[in-house]
């Protein structure tokens, strides 16, 4: 086959390309960049998106014996991952950056150029495993190195776009199999650090950059029955969860420390509890798709008696990159074209907020995934 | 095998300068050096620098070599801006907006760090630089100029400039004028430069020298404050000279001007080859310069610009690579993303037309061959483009 294979400059994605050449498959590298101002040089964890990542690309490239290129996808990811990422905060949720960017960068714009560019699909050093049943059917599972694994930020994608993708690294047992690889191939890479925190944000601090994008407006902290108990100097800087930074000047009456419950930016409101107010029995979300076959295709739940329903069935979910798995029963309800994916956790469930991605699997398999919409609260407000 | 379509970039070293280089190289001793093995390197550095100023119709001593283009370009601006501005009366620096970075930021840099004023003088739409606009900026600022400086060709579309009419009416005001000539050396006649042209700059590797070579021209009675202190050894400059790269350089000038007006007709007729197929056979593209205007006699012989709207420049350079083409986009780019080019900005195309540009220059190993698979690929290579570009814009995948 023909492939891109998308190289950030990191260890990761060098093998992966360098295994895609191995295979067989002709291998052309493609650098993405995604920063109209790259830094001249990486700082700290961020292993992307300066002009010294791309270099190493281009090095592991040139290592490689294939043709390397630089695609200039900025002004896309400027929209839909930076400025989702903004106004994702200024409505009070809590995105996930890295699968906006997969979703609608990596396998999808990028795709899409590269499929009528002539190229067959897209290859990256992600770390999941694209598995094809008898049928020709592709399925998304869990990675090899369970530290590693990464298939909950490629929880977005569709059948259509796991068609087109190719995951080398998926079922390699450890990170460091992969840097030894790197080493012995001679990439110059092998022992560049993980990258990790977001690659837009230089220097890690989040709250102030997201300060300096959304003008910050002072307003009300306030408990569960809406008793003022403190003032803030902007309501999009919290997250649900933080418990430092809320400067109330009165102690809770029971004397216990009080976390974010709710961000209101509607209202511009702040709302605090106890920490175990934080706990959600359920979540649910309208935006959802399926990681291939949906599960009644795939024979885990039947169709609903609407259209579009799906009945209940057992799962487990997972809300963050490196949050564990939890046993859950999730289904497909909802009025008409309002359909919602519905999941109901089997023991209360912490840290979650709108805006963050639920993934639903079964045993390894990524089954779907929706951006949380709403919650319910696992402890009655007058507790 | 690949056709190397990208002359402007940097052209082949032909083997008769490689030899020349090479045996340049073998020479003891440091020109500067009062011993006899100094003294024979320098002959060979005077030898060669008389060579180079012969090309330009200027005498050596007004010939200062630099270490390449960018370096000559930074000495003429500046050095020119410097010794104008002493007194600090004359801050105003006239240039146009599609004179190539190596000016553009030197400039940037004189507004940010030395007070000196930017006053813009348009261009039209084939990029040439509008004389009567020189002429009212040059009364309108009248002793506040510093200086001018423009091109002799522009690098991206391959617009020849009016360098002899902008010459008279600095002259005519006593306002230097620096010509950056990287382009235009060697492809089109300089000589006699005209009386007005204080400064000029010209680069050794887009005529088949080595890279890291260039020279500037500073006429008599002109002075530059150099960039570069050290120990003195040439007019505005300087640093040990390179006497093998000064050789090379002249082997190469000379080799380019013994046959200009042979090369000149060579690749002209072969850019009119291109440019008819491309008008028959790629009616989506969009020609640019002097070229699409017909004025073929104010052309680069050997430059092909075009647009395709709605493509983007990366997606034909890939294209046209992987088909055995090595082509531009015409602009600089660094870390590889390209910007929109402030070339065709400045001539009023939009950001996402010139997205879409596409630089072709020839060389004079260039064959109608050459010109005929390049004619046949590219029809295939824009459809894709074309493709590529409304899915990039408009992905359907993950909405």
């Amino acid at each position: 086959m023909r492939v891109l294979a998308a190289m950030s400059g990191g260890v990761d994605s060098a093998v992966a390309a360098a295994r895609a050449v191995d295979a067989g498959h002709e291998v052309v590298g493609v650098h993405l960049a995604l920063s109209r101002m790259p830094g001249t040089l990486r700082t700290g964890s961020r292993g992307c998106c300066t002009i010294e990542d791309s270099l190493d690309a281009r090095r592991a490239a040139e290592k490689l014996g294939i043709p390397f290129y630089v695609w200039d996808f900025s002004e896309r990811f400027a929209d839909d991952v930076v400025g989702d990422f903004i106004d994702e905060y200024a409505a009070g949720r809590t995105p996930n950056p890295c699968m906006r960017c997969n979703e609608r960068i990596k396998f999808a714009a990028v795709l899409e150029k590269a499929l009528a560019l002539g190229f067959d699909a897209v290859v990256t050093g992600h770390y999941a495993h694209i598995v094809t049943d008898e049928h020709g059917n592709r399925e998304l599972h869990r990675a090899g190195d369970e530290a590693k694994d990464q298939s909950y930020v490629l929880g977005v994608l569709t059948s259509e776009q796991l068609a087109h993708a190719m995951f080398p690294l998926g079922t390699t047992p450890s990170k460091a199999e992969v840097r030894a690889e790197a080493a012995a191939r001679g990439l110059s890479v092998a022992q560049k650090p993980d990258s990790h925190d977001i690659c837009f944000i230089p220097d890690g601090d989040t709250r102030a950059w997201l300060g300096e994008r959304i003008p910050p407006r002072e307003g009300l902290i306030v408990d569960r029955d809406g008793a003022p108990v403190g003032e803030h100097d902007g309501a999009t800087s919290f997250t649900v969860g933080q418990r430092r930074g809320l400067n109330l000047g009165r102690p809770a009456p029971d004397g216990r420390p009080r976390f974010v419950l709710e961000v209101r930016p509607k209202d511009n409101t702040v709302v605090v509890g106890p920490k175990e107010a934080l706990a959600i029995r359920e979540l649910a979300g309208a935006r959802f798709t399926w990681a291939g076959l949906d599960p009644v295709a795939s024979g885990i739940a039947a169709a609903g008696d609407a259209v579009g329903h799906v009945t209940e069935f057992a799962c487990e979910v997972q809300v963050r990159a490196h949050a564990d798995p939890v046993p859950a029963t999730a289904s497909v309800t909802g009025e008409g074209d309002a359909l919602e994916l519905v999941v109901r956790v089997d023991e209360p469930l912490m840290g979650v907020a709108p805006g963050q991605t639920a993934v639903i699997y079964v045993g390894t398999r990524v089954l779907g995934q929706c951006t949380i919409d709403r919650t319910v609260s696992a402890v009655p407000v007058s507790a | 095998m690949t056709v190397y379509l990208d002359h402007a970039a940097t052209s082949p070293m032909p083997p008769s300068v490689r030899a020349a280089f090479a045996d340049a190289l073998a020479v003891v001793g440091n020109p500067s050096s009062i011993h006899s093995a100094g003294q024979g390197a320098r002959a060979v550095l005077d030898d060669a620098r008389a060579r180079i100023a012969a090309t330009l119709g200027v005498d050596a001593v007004e010939l200062t070599l630099t270490g390449g283009g960018t370096e000559a370009v930074n000495t003429g601006v500046k050095g020119l801006y410097w010794r104008r501005q002493r007194d600090g009366a004359r801050p105003v620096i006239l240039m146009t907006a599609a004179e190539h970075h190596a000016t553009l930021d030197a400039v940037d840099w004189l507004v940010a760090h030395a007070t000196a004023e930017l006053v813009t003088i348009p261009v039209d739409p084939a990029g040439r630089m509008r004389i009567t606009a020189l002429e009212e900026s040059l009364v309108a600022h009248g002793d506040r100029v510093a200086l001018v400086t423009m091109l002799a060709a522009n690098n991206e579309v391959g617009t020849l400039q009016p360098v002899a009419d902008a010459a008279r009416l600095a002259a005519a005001r006593g306002v230097p004028l620096h010509v950056d000539a990287i382009a235009a050396y060697g492809q089109v006649p300089l000589a006699p430069l005209p009386a007005g042209v204080s400064a000029l700059s010209i680069s050794a590797h887009k005529v088949g020298g080595p890279v890291g070579v260039g020279a500037l021209v500073i006429r008599r009675g002109v002075d530059v404050e150099p960039l570069l202190h050290g120990g003195g050894q040439q007019r505005g400059r300087a640093g040990t000279m390179d006497a093998a790269g000064a050789v090379a350089f002249a082997i190469a000038a000379e080799e380019a001007h013994a046959s200009l007006a042979e090369r000149a007709a060579h690749k002209a007729s072969l850019r009119d080859r291109l440019a008819a197929g491309i008008r028959s056979r790629v009616p989506e593209a969009v020609l640019s310069g002097a070229l699409a205007e017909g004025a073929l006699e104010e052309a680069l012989p050997g430059t092909v610009h075009l647009r395709v709207p709605g493509a983007e420049g990366d997606s034909l350079l890939f294209l046209l690579d992987q088909a055995g083409f090595a082509v531009s986009t015409g602009s600089a780019c660094q870390a590889g993303v390209p910007e929109p080019s402030h070339v065709l900005l400045a001539m009023g195309v939009s950001a996402s037309d010139a997205r879409g540009a596409l630089r072709m220059t020839l060389g004079p190993e260039t064959t109608a061959d050459d010109i005929d698979a390049l004619v046949a690929a590219l029809p295939a290579a824009v459809e894709r483009a074309l493709a590529a570009g409304l899915a990039a814009r408009t992905p359907r995948l993950g909405r």
